[in-house]
């Protein structure tokens, strides 16, 4: 069984594998490769598709409709006026609202849990925190449509169903990832940062909004755009709460307290009624394509914030 | 001349764990005070405890006294960061923040509030020249501090632990990450130092402690087994631990 002192004190002579073998392995190496290089290449391929396919389904409607009235601030597609401009100002409202009030709130929770919280609480709250992630869309929808909007109405709005509870359902669905993803990147930033600022004389604040901050701006900065991404993406918990008007909304102070409708909304609410290969049909997937542009606007200054900051770089993300 | 820093009956624990035992020791005025010892002796723990920086370690607790100009630190009321302020540190890895090399040497003045914006910048050529690094950098103060190298990334560091004018400055094996060339530069700076600062440093190197140190400590297990003159130390110790560690018996 044992192997004796003397036996295990000679280490067998290293032999070189024979040809075949070393070919064989030569081989498998390029095929992971290959497989490799082909899972990194389709991911790009198939978005690729997806904005070639969204384009061919709305060639009619860019063709056939006039770009003013495109830009138009009447969606009637009964009789026949397209006019993108309620829909992307009812998305951008709710958009901005969502994250104006996520923003700040899940950035503060994060620096919370991250920095000043004792570990065991963030033992707990962490997990918790990332489970109202998988909350289904629609049961938030049930919560805006039940709980949230009867409290919107008492702000004064003729109706409960507003942009502002469209922004609060998102901002609570956006909240997660932007504590869960800002939190990770401040618990990224070395203890050695700190340390360093902290035997300055620097208080634990001014270490956090000095040092660690801009140390993990970059993951900051991902989180905020993941949590954009998911409130101007979402579609049914918004399309139960905001009332649905395709109305450009009238600025002022009750900017927030009207009904008003998303792209994303529009999308889903009229797909299913459609005829296709219609004008309206591919009018809806133009939509489509103008929220694609969006979101990868978004990420394109995503991607510049990221570069421009001086922290650790890392190209590419998002 | 009195001592700066005079340590009396000094305990401290990690949690249950009874690192520091029965300190007495004077650290002298404007020296350079080393601290030798094996592994998880209690030395760096122990310097630590100068600036009170192991209060960010949960569960730890400090028994005793530690007297900064006849002041106890432990004392209830101390203001920890102003503590911090007189009682500068260098770490062992070079920690420059991720910013400029300027805003690295300035973000102490910034956050305690001595400087204005116009005398800001000659107290980061200051600080930069009196850390011997002012050569490398005067015409790169706006890059990023990553971009140097680990010696003068070393030396950056403590340009920004004096540009609050400290006046006593700990280093913790401040050159175990450097190579020789750098380490030297980094010792010739400590010796121009002492003059203005009183200097701890915790070292693995007892060539090291031999070279710079006027004064030297051997931990063992938590207590203090010799402290004194570092010639008479390394010619002739009185300990036969200290003995024992410093011809590489034991360690």
């Amino acid at each position: 069984m044992t192997a004796t002192p003397a036996e295990s004190a000679v280490p067998p002579e290293p032999t070189a594998p024979p040809r075949a073998a070393r070919s064989s392995r030569l081989l498998a190496e390029r095929v992971i490769e290959a497989a490799i290089a082909l899972a990194g290449v389709s991911t790009v391929v198939i978005v690729a598709l997806i904005f070639l396919f969204l384009l061919r389904e709305s060639t009619a409607a860019f063709l056939d409709v006039p770009l003013r009235q495109l830009m138009g601030t009447r969606w009637y597609p009964i009789e026949g006026l397209f006019g993108f401009l309620p829909l992307i100002a009812g998305s951008l409202v709710v958009t901005i609202g969502a994250v104006v009030i996520a923003v700040p709130l899940g950035l503060i929770t994060a620096i919370y849990l991250g920095e000043i919280a004792p570990p065991s609480q963030r033992e707990v709250l962490k997990p918790i925190i990332e489970v109202l992630a998988g909350i289904p869309s629609i049961v938030l929808g049930f919560v805006g449509w039940v709980a949230l909007a009867p409290l919107v109405q008492q702000l004064g709005a003729t109706t409960g169903l507003t942009a502002l509870t469209g922004s609060l359902i998102l901002a609570y669905m956006a909240l997660p990832t932007i504590i869960s993803i800002s939190e990770d990147a401040l618990y990224a930033v070395p203890k050695a940062y700190r340390d360093g600022a902290l035997a300055i004389g620097a208080t634990q604040w001014q270490t956090i909004w000095r040092v660690v901050l801009p140390a993990a701006r970059s993951g900051i900065v991902i989180a905020v755009m993941l949590g954009i991404g998911r409130a101007i993406g979402e579609t049914m918990a918004v399309m139960m709460v905001t009332g649905n008007a395709a109305n450009i909304p009238a600025l002022g102070p009750g900017l927030f307290l009207q009904p008003v409708r998303t792209m994303t909304a529009t999308i889903a609410a009229e797909m299913g009624e459609v005829q296709r290969g219609s004008l309206h049909y591919s009018t809806l997937f133009a939509i489509g394509v103008v929220l694609f542009v969006i979101t990868f606007g978004i990420n394109y200054v995503a991607g510049r914030l990221i570069g421009a900051s001086g922290g650790p770089r890392r190209r590419g993300q998002l | 001349m009195s001592p700066k820093i005079e340590i009396r009956g000094f305990n401290f624990f990690y949690r249950d764990f009874h690192a520091l035992i029965d300190l007495d020791l004077l650290i002298p005025r404007n020296q350079i005070t080393a601290l030798i010892g094996p592994s998880g002796c209690g030395k760096s723990t122990f310097l630590r405890c100068l600036n009170r920086m192991n209060d960010t370690i949960a569960g730890t607790r400090a028994d005793g006294r530690i007297l900064l100009d006849g002041d106890d630190i432990y004392a209830p009321d101390v203001d920890v960061t102003g503590l911090r302020q007189r009682v500068g540190m260098v770490f062992q890895r070079p920690n420059p923040f991720p910013q400029s090399i300027y805003d690295n040497v300035a973000f102490g003045p910034r956050v305690l509030g001595l400087a204005s914006a116009r005398s800001l910048d000659g107290i980061v050529e200051e600080s930069l020249r009196g850390a011997a690094v002012w050569d490398d950098v005067k015409h790169r103060l706006h890059d990023p501090a990553q971009a140097l190298n680990p010696g003068q990334q070393q030396r950056l560091c403590i340009a920004r632990a004096i540009a609050v004018k400290p006046e006593v400055i700990l280093m913790d094996e401040p050159c175990s990450a450097l190579d020789p060339v750098a380490t030297l530069r980094v010792e010739d700076l400590m010796q121009s130092l002492a003059s203005d600062y009183t200097i701890v440093i915790v070292t693995h190197n007892m060539q090291q402690a031999a070279r710079v140190s006027h004064q030297t400590g051997f931990f063992w297990l938590g207590r203090l087994v010799e402290f004194g003159p570092t010639g008479a130390l390394f010619r002739a110790p009185r300990d036969p631990l200290t003995e024992a560690y410093i011809t590489g018996r034991r360690g």
